[in-house]
């Protein structure tokens, strides 16, 4: 092909020359369109990317605000059901403590009346002196003359008034033993009063702990519903924090229903057939796998009807009675099938060593102590293939909140690729047109012998128009 | 929007179901092993025997299995010993194994050596008996020397129509003469590659039984 270029065939060097010198011309006369297209090509690619980048940025933007808007709108929701969660807690210590408070109240007016009473009863009263005291105590100052009858009666005197302290002194113990039985009978009754007294207490401490949650709750609420940018980052973080625990839990529920499908994949062969196939798959590893989603399916229903999961909002807003309907149905169904996994469980142990019996006498080798049957791996197997549907059954609650955390998560990851794509397009644009004024640059400098004589001609051309002037002048 | 989501998602499924179930290809395995009975070639029967076993305990539920023997006039439903297609059920297929592998015993106990070798009739035996059986993947075992002497009369230079039949020679051993000139041994074995290949078939040889595992590789 270069053949076609060279002009002197015993001269290669000369035709290169030539053709330098051809191009060199032709690069120069046609110096300003070339090197307007470039730079108007390198504008219109400049252009073009830049406005991609910025309707990429715009759509970023408003991803950016619908995120906010979703994010917001899902931490209200769940604030809201917070909130009600912790009135309803409320309004039960209020129903079960606080709503017999008129009762309380008649028990203890009671009490206290009944402690009142008591306690008067049990007031000491002293013994009133004798009213004949003042008389012996003038007869006790009449003077000693010796005489007998005088003796003998402040004799009788002294008599009585003995006799009068020991009956005293035996009532006024008798008074006090009654008085001690009243106090010891108030014991029990002050008891009751401390002990009731002590539940009012807790209860309105409870209370009180209720309503600073209720406080905190609050204000987290009012911050969402003022959309500020605190509540925002304390929602997109919780988000992440429930995505990443979510994915975690999914997982694990994944290797129970790998481990749920080995454990049935086999025994539904003799079912549905070792042979048959759907597809590039076996019928039997579809028939289980379509009972395990079947299990999962009742497990997301069942949590739904409980209102544990707000997925579907069908269930949700179902009557109560249609509701409780639906929870006995699906537990059945699942129950049903957790019994049915558990016979497959069965049946899979008895194939299996069934299998490796025939594997040894094929092999020629004697039925081993380690083969012959144990029942402790079949009731293993059977109990695992009980547990495991229920176990799956609840999948619903990472599930929601795994749904819920992805759409935040996902939209910040779009977000992210969508401001880096602007950004590289911005680049990208940025390049072109420098590059497009170094290919101007790069042009200049392959015909700069060319544009340096042009500009001696210019230089020479206004030295002569100069000194013409002068001349004229 | 939603709506036609869900409309898309369904008839997306409802064709992936479709083309689920009009798939008709068998994916059964149909396997004939033929075995040597001419002359010294029975001492090495039991090796024949582990072989059987290997397939039983390997074949699958819905697959297919015939061991027929090589002896004067192979192309003849006397000359097959035991035939199966497995039960779709495991435990069913794992009876019809034991009652194969007690059959196979009884034949390996009481084998009469045969004067002549007409492999090309076993062959042709195995072919028809693979189509008949309509398997996905069919295989001829053949577990002989490749040395195939007829009797007189017999017309076997002709060819047989094995498409897509993968043929594996098993034990291929080396009689006194190949050892005096190995290019007879050499030029058995390329007699019967081209022979399968012309016919459409696929030809390999196998002569490591440790390796068993190779038999129904692709």
């Amino acid at each position: 092909m270069w053949k076609n270029f060279i002009i002197w065939t015993d001269s290669p060097v000369l035709s290169i020359l030539v053709w330098v010198v051809v191009c060199v011309l032709v690069f120069f006369f046609a110096r300003i369109p070339a090197q307007q297209l470039i730079l108007s090509i390198s504008r219109v690619l400049h252009n073009a990317f830049r406005l991609a980048s910025r309707s990429l940025l715009y759509a970023a933007r408003r991803m950016e605000m619908r995120n906010r808007e979703v994010l917001l709108a899902a931490g209200r929701e769940s604030t809201e059901k917070l909130i009600e969660r912790e009135f309803e807690r409320v309004n039960a210590v209020v129903k079960r403590d606080i709503q017999g408070y008129p009762a309380l109240h008649r028990n203890l007016s009671d009490l206290v009346t009944k402690i009142d009473e008591d306690y008067r009863e049990s007031t000491e009263a002293p013994p009133s002196p004798p009213g004949w005291l003042n008389a012996v105590e003038s007869v006790a100052k009449i003077p000693s003359t010796g005489d007998t009858l005088v003796s003998n009666m402040l004799g009788e005197i002294k008599n009585a008034m003995e006799r009068h302290h020991k009956t005293s002194i035996h009532e006024y113990r008798k008074a006090s033993k009654k008085r001690h039985s009243l106090l010891s009978k108030m014991m029990p009754f002050w008891r009751k009063l401390t002990n009731t007294l002590e539940k009012v207490g807790k209860t309105i401490a409870g209370l009180e702990d209720r309503s600073l949650v209720i406080d905190n709750k609050m204000a987290h609420y009012e911050e969402i519903l003022a959309k500020t940018d605190r509540a925002e980052r304390m929602l997109s973080s919780s988000s992440l924090t429930q995505f990443v625990i979510s994915g975690i839990v999914l997982l694990i529920a994944m290797g129970g229903a790998v481990v749920n499908f080995n454990l049935i994949a086999l025994p539904m062969s003799e079912m549905v057939g070792g042979g048959s196939y759907i597809g590039p798959f076996k019928a039997s590893n579809i028939a289980a796998m379509v009972i395990i989603l079947v299990e999962t399916a009742m497990g997301l229903y069942l949590m739904e009807s409980l209102h544990i999961t707000r997925l579907f909002p069908v269930i949700h807003t179902m009557a109560d009675r249609l509701r409780y309907r639906m929870i006995w149905v699906t537990f059945s169904i699942l129950l049903i099938l957790a019994c049915v996994e558990a016979a497959l469980a069965f049946m899979r142990d008895l194939i299996a060593a069934d299998m490796q019996i025939l594997r040894q006498t094929l092999a020629g080798v004697a039925e081993s102590e380690a083969t012959r049957r144990s029942w402790i791996p079949t009731v293993g197997q059977m109990v695992m293939g009980f547990i495991l549907p229920f176990a799956l059954a609840f999948v619903a609650i990472p599930l929601e909140s795994f749904v819920h955390s992805s759409r935040t998560v996902l939209g910040v990851v779009v977000v992210g690729i969508l401001r880096l794509i602007a950004f590289m397009l911005r680049l990208t644009g940025n390049i072109i047109s420098s590059v497009g004024e170094m290919l101007v640059r790069l042009y200049d400098l392959v015909i700069f012998p060319l544009l340096w004589v042009e500009r001696l001609a210019r230089t020479k051309k206004k030295e002569d128009a100069s000194s013409t002037k002068e001349a004229s002048q | 929007m939603k709506k036609k989501t869900i409309i898309l998602f369904f008839v997306v499924t409802v064709v992936f179901l479709i083309h689920a179930c009009i798939d008709t290809q068998s994916r059964t395995k149909g396997v004939y092993l033929l075995i040597d009975t001419s002359g010294t070639y029975t001492e090495e029967l039991k090796k024949a025997q582990t072989i059987i076993n290997y397939l039983l305990g390997t074949l699958q539920p819905g697959d297919s299995l015939a061991v027929g023997r090589i002896d004067t006039g192979s192309f003849s439903e006397k000359d097959i010993i035991a035939k199966v297609t497995f039960d779709k059920r495991p435990s069913t297929a794992n009876n019809q194994k034991r009652a194969f592998q007690k059959k196979i015993d009884e034949f390996i106990k009481g084998v009469k050596e045969s004067p002549y070798t007409d492999i090309t009739g076993g062959m042709l035996q195995a072919v028809e008996y693979l189509n008949e059986a309509g398997s996905g993947m069919k295989y001829i075992l053949i577990f002989s020397d490749l040395k195939e002497e007829l009797a007189a009369g017999m017309i076997r230079d002709f060819q047989i129509k094995m498409d897509d039949i993968r043929v594996v020679a098993l034990n291929v051993t080396k009689l006194r003469s190949d050892n005096i000139d190995p290019r007879e041994y050499m030029n058995r074995l390329e007699f019967w590659k081209k022979r399968v290949e012309s016919s459409g078939g696929l030809w390999r040889v196998i002569n490591d039984l440790e390796r068993l595992e190779k038999i129904l590789s692709d």
